[in-house]
């Protein structure tokens, strides 16, 4: 589904990450590790097409359904109108919709508008336009920011049924959202720096 | 497509979208030309066409930074870069936005403004006609300027540097159609002219604004 090889990556014109591979199949969820500034962001919004890779491969990008700091809502339109608002951008369905407003407890809220949110309320309700994407691989940056226990737990169900359904996940985060053993990217061995210094030394 | 025109149209005319201040802006420059310069008709007519087109222009600009601007800061313009629609057509659908939400209210003010300032009879027919056919290229342009300083905090005043040379072309051309339209003269020349920058900003100018809306992503 996403396949991923020798991918380099630069925030600002500096090359951060370089090396990186990984293959993402159907079901497969796979966790960005690293300290911040590690290169995370910029291997998520890369992979999300969001900006061009310096070098390496990527396939299946099209299937990609990107979530990162900021929702993306508005907050003068009430919350389920932002969820159809995407619906009909990414061509799905009401029934999404209103599947998407189940998952995240959102149905009581539906009428509201988006600006009268709390945060955790805003957070789940930009996580709830990744199920009416429709699309396979969701890639999250730090998804679960200012969510409650609860809605934590909401949303490693939406994940393990996405997973199910054969879909696939590429995560940075830094809690456990509790979805078992999964395998973990730590993005500090591909540091672009540290190889440059490496480089470096050998012409010491 | 049509999603996103109808959710801009919705998002303008809701609170805080800043639909009408273009408009009251439009409004309190030619009320205010008599005051300044003598409520003498004669002279009145003779500058109406220019303010009127100036007035309109100005008060486009005002809306321009928004194009983008809001889209940026609360993370949708990424996610609608990641959607299935080109951002060529998001640049074209949000430059439409704009005309619909901002230009278009100014081409129907702009007649019953012309009354404030005396506009000779022949002129409202022409200062209607060029406005229709001249503010798309108004819209599109600051398209192009807002897609150049969105990622800038407070990119306005860099925005209408960039934006207001761009903007001469259709000044002159649409100002001299509506003024030889309000003398009596013929208008073919300017009035082709002015058609051939709204046509020719609204083939070029969206592939511009995505290219550089993709730079300012990155």
């Amino acid at each position: 589904m996403l396949k991923v090889s020798d991918l380099a990556v630069s925030r600002g014109g500096v090359p951060v990450l370089s090396g990186v591979g990984f293959h993402l199949g159907a079901g497969d969820a796979l966790v960005l590790r690293g300290p911040n500034g590690s290169g995370k962001t910029t291997l998520l919004r890369t992979v999300a097409g969001l900006q061009p890779p310096l070098s390496g491969e990527m396939m299946g990008r099209d299937q990609v359904a990107y979530a990162g700091h900021a929702d993306g809502l508005k907050s003068a339109l009430t919350v389920s109108e932002n969820l159809t608002f995407w619906a009909s951008v990414f061509g799905t369905g009401r029934a999404q919709v209103a599947a998407a407003l189940s998952a995240f407890e959102l149905e009581a809220l539906d009428d509201r508008r988006a600006g009268n949110l709390s945060a955790g309320q805003k957070r789940r309700l930009g996580l709830a336009r990744l199920l009416v994407t429709g699309r396979p691989v969701w890639v999250l940056d730090e998804p679960t920011v200012s969510l409650d226990v609860a809605a934590v737990g909401l949303f490693a169900d939406a994940v393990r049924s996405h997973l199910g359904q054969g879909g696939a996940l590429l995560v940075a985060t830094h809690v456990d959202l509790g979805l078992g053993e999964v395998p973990v990217l730590d993005v500090t061995a591909y540091s672009a720096a540290s190889r440059i210094s490496a480089a470096d030394e050998a012409f010491l | 497509m049509k999603a996103l025109l109808w959710r801009d149209l919705a998002l303008a005319v809701r609170a805080g979208g800043g639909f009408g201040l273009g408009l009251s802006f439009f409004l309190i420059v030619t009320v205010m030309v008599p005051f300044s310069v003598g409520p003498e008709t004669a002279r009145l007519s003779v500058i109406a066409p220019g303010i009127l087109w100036l007035g309109a222009l100005l008060a486009c600009l005002l809306s321009l930074d928004r194009i983008f601007a809001l889209d940026f800061e609360d993370g949708s313009l990424d996610l609608l870069a990641t959607a299935p629609l080109p951002l060529e057509g998001i640049v074209t659908v949000k430059a439409l936005a704009h005309w619909l939400t901002s230009a278009l209210p100014l081409v129907i003010a702009a007649p019953a403004l012309g009354v404030f300032l005396n506009l000779p009879g022949p002129g409202f027919i022409w200062l209607f006609l060029s406005l229709l056919i001249g503010t798309p290229a108004l819209s599109v342009i600051g398209s192009f300027g807002a897609a150049l300083t969105v990622g800038l905090k407070r990119g306005g005043l860099l925005l209408s540097l960039l934006v207001l040379p761009l903007y001469v072309p259709t000044l002159i051309f649409g100002a001299e159609v509506a003024r030889r339209g309000a003398e009596g003269l013929a208008v073919e020349t300017p009035l082709l002219m002015l058609a051939g920058i709204s046509a020719g900003a609204l083939a070029l100018l969206p592939f511009a604004s995505a290219a550089v809306l993709r730079v300012n992503l990155r």
